[in-house]
């Protein structure tokens, strides 16, 4: 979705704010939001492209005046009432329905250590590359409404493949549980005078990571 | 101010669904997923401890100056970062696929997720405020050199900026150049220079 979250290039956002010394979480809420986020996810009603996707959802204006986690927080309650997890009025009055189960979590303590082993998003299957290392590519004019990792500023421009990563699931139907439409990521490298024009060094470049239906052939 | 508390301020105010400051706003949605055992309370303290204590860029300094001083694994981590990384025993969430590119006197690689936040939890942690947010997001892709220079990095024009958006799931970690008069090093006294600013690629490394 063409959304603010797609900011590679805009201007006006202001200086980079440097926090010398940061901490991890600022305060107590910022973990938590953080947590109660990995914690919901083990029980695998949305993946990580729905959560992204979730954030993305988040109406502009809030998406910019938000902190990190205030959008973290908000993307869960998203996802907690659109799963069924949690319905909007036990949201709203902050405690379970009357007479409503109670489950057991899915996410222990003992847990937390296996959850931090990660979960792959390659794919083991034999699925062909239709592109290889240093072929020049295009990337697709396309602006689809849902959720896709190809962002506005290189869309229509030409790169050239530097490798390819292999093969991983496909955001743009994942996050919309549409399957995983395992293909293979490139790296493709962009001249950042194609991207942003004469004002840009032409020595420099911009890489990105993109899927096969995302590209091609220039 | 506990969830009951918090509950209590928010029908203090009926018009508002959910409470507007975040503390209040995270503690009510605990308070809730703990009441219909969605979630356990200790697997949040044990979640909140990890990324706290345990994992952070000291994991990453390590894997750069072990870099440093073995040549060998130096390969290893270009070639296959995310084998070469586990070998320290790091990898894991947000680090499954893991890119290294390495930085040397004329070619400057520097990290950034334009759509959102992605970075190698693995080797750096979570990210800083300044990594997730609009300006640095916004700016790195068209004007990688003046937001360096915000850092206070200024790069001669011969040199070539390499900028890695993390559009996919790699996660990407730069190979700092070693600093001049550290041969006398040792690896824990080169990991203990490495930032994890020069990691992102918006530092070098001094010594």
């Amino acid at each position: 979705m063409n959304g603010v979250h797609d900011m590679g290039g805009m201007h006006g956002m202001g200086p980079i704010e440097y926090e010398k010394d940061e901490p991890v979480f600022h305060a107590r809420w910022e973990g938590l939001a953080f947590a109660l986020n990995r914690a919901m996810g083990v029980w695998a009603k949305w993946n990580l492209d729905a959560s992204r996707h979730g954030i993305e959802r988040l109406p502009p204006a809030e998406y910019l005046r938000m902190s990190y986690y205030e959008k973290w927080t908000a993307r869960l309650e998203l996802l907690l009432v659109e799963s069924g997890l949690v319905t909007a009025e036990e949201l709203a009055a902050g405690m379970p329905a009357p007479g409503s189960p109670k489950a057991l979590p899915a996410l222990t303590a003992e847990k937390v250590p296996a959850l931090g082993k990660g979960r792959p998003a390659s794919r083991d299957v034999p699925v062909a590359p239709r592109f290889h290392a240093g072929q020049s590519v295009r990337a697709l004019n396309m602006h689809p409404a849902g959720h896709t990792r190809l962002p506005r500023y290189a869309r229509g421009k030409q790169g050239t493949v530097d490798r390819d990563h292999g093969v991983f699931v496909f955001p743009d139907t994942n996050a919309r549980f549409l399957g995983e439409k395992p293909q293979h990521v490139y790296s493709v490298r962009f001249a950042a005078c194609e991207l942003w024009g004469g004002q840009a060094s032409p020595r420099d470049s911009v890489y990105l990571d993109l899927w096969d239906d995302y590209l091609e052939p220039a | 101010m506990d969830a009951r508390a918090a509950r209590e301020h928010e029908h203090d105010h009926a018009h508002q669904a959910v409470p507007s400051d975040p503390a209040l706003r995270v503690k009510a949605l605990e308070s809730l997923l703990v009441e219909k055992g969605l979630v356990d309370r200790a697997a949040l303290d044990a979640l909140i401890d990890t990324y706290q204590h345990k994992i952070g860029p000291r994991n990453g300094a390590r894997v750069v100056a072990r870099a440093w001083v073995d040549p060998a694994y130096k390969r290893r981590l270009l070639a296959n970062a995310t084998a070469a990384i586990a070998e320290l025993g790091y990898g894991g969430s947000q680090g499954e696929h893991m890119v290294v590119v390495e930085n040397g006197p004329q070619v400057h690689n520097v990290v950034v997720c334009t759509l959102c936040s992605c970075y190698p939890w693995s080797v750096l942690g979570l990210p800083p405020v300044w990594y997730k947010s609009a300006p640095y997001r916004s700016r790195a892709v068209i004007d990688p050199r003046g937001v360096l220079r915000e850092f206070g990095l200024d790069l001669p024009e011969e040199v070539e900026v390499r900028v890695w958006d993390s559009t996919a799931e790699l996660r990407y970690l730069v190979l700092p150049e070693r600093p001049p008069g550290t041969e006398s090093l040792s690896e824990d006294e080169l990991a203990a220079l490495v930032t994890r600013d020069s990691m992102v690629g918006v530092a070098k490394v001094s010594a």
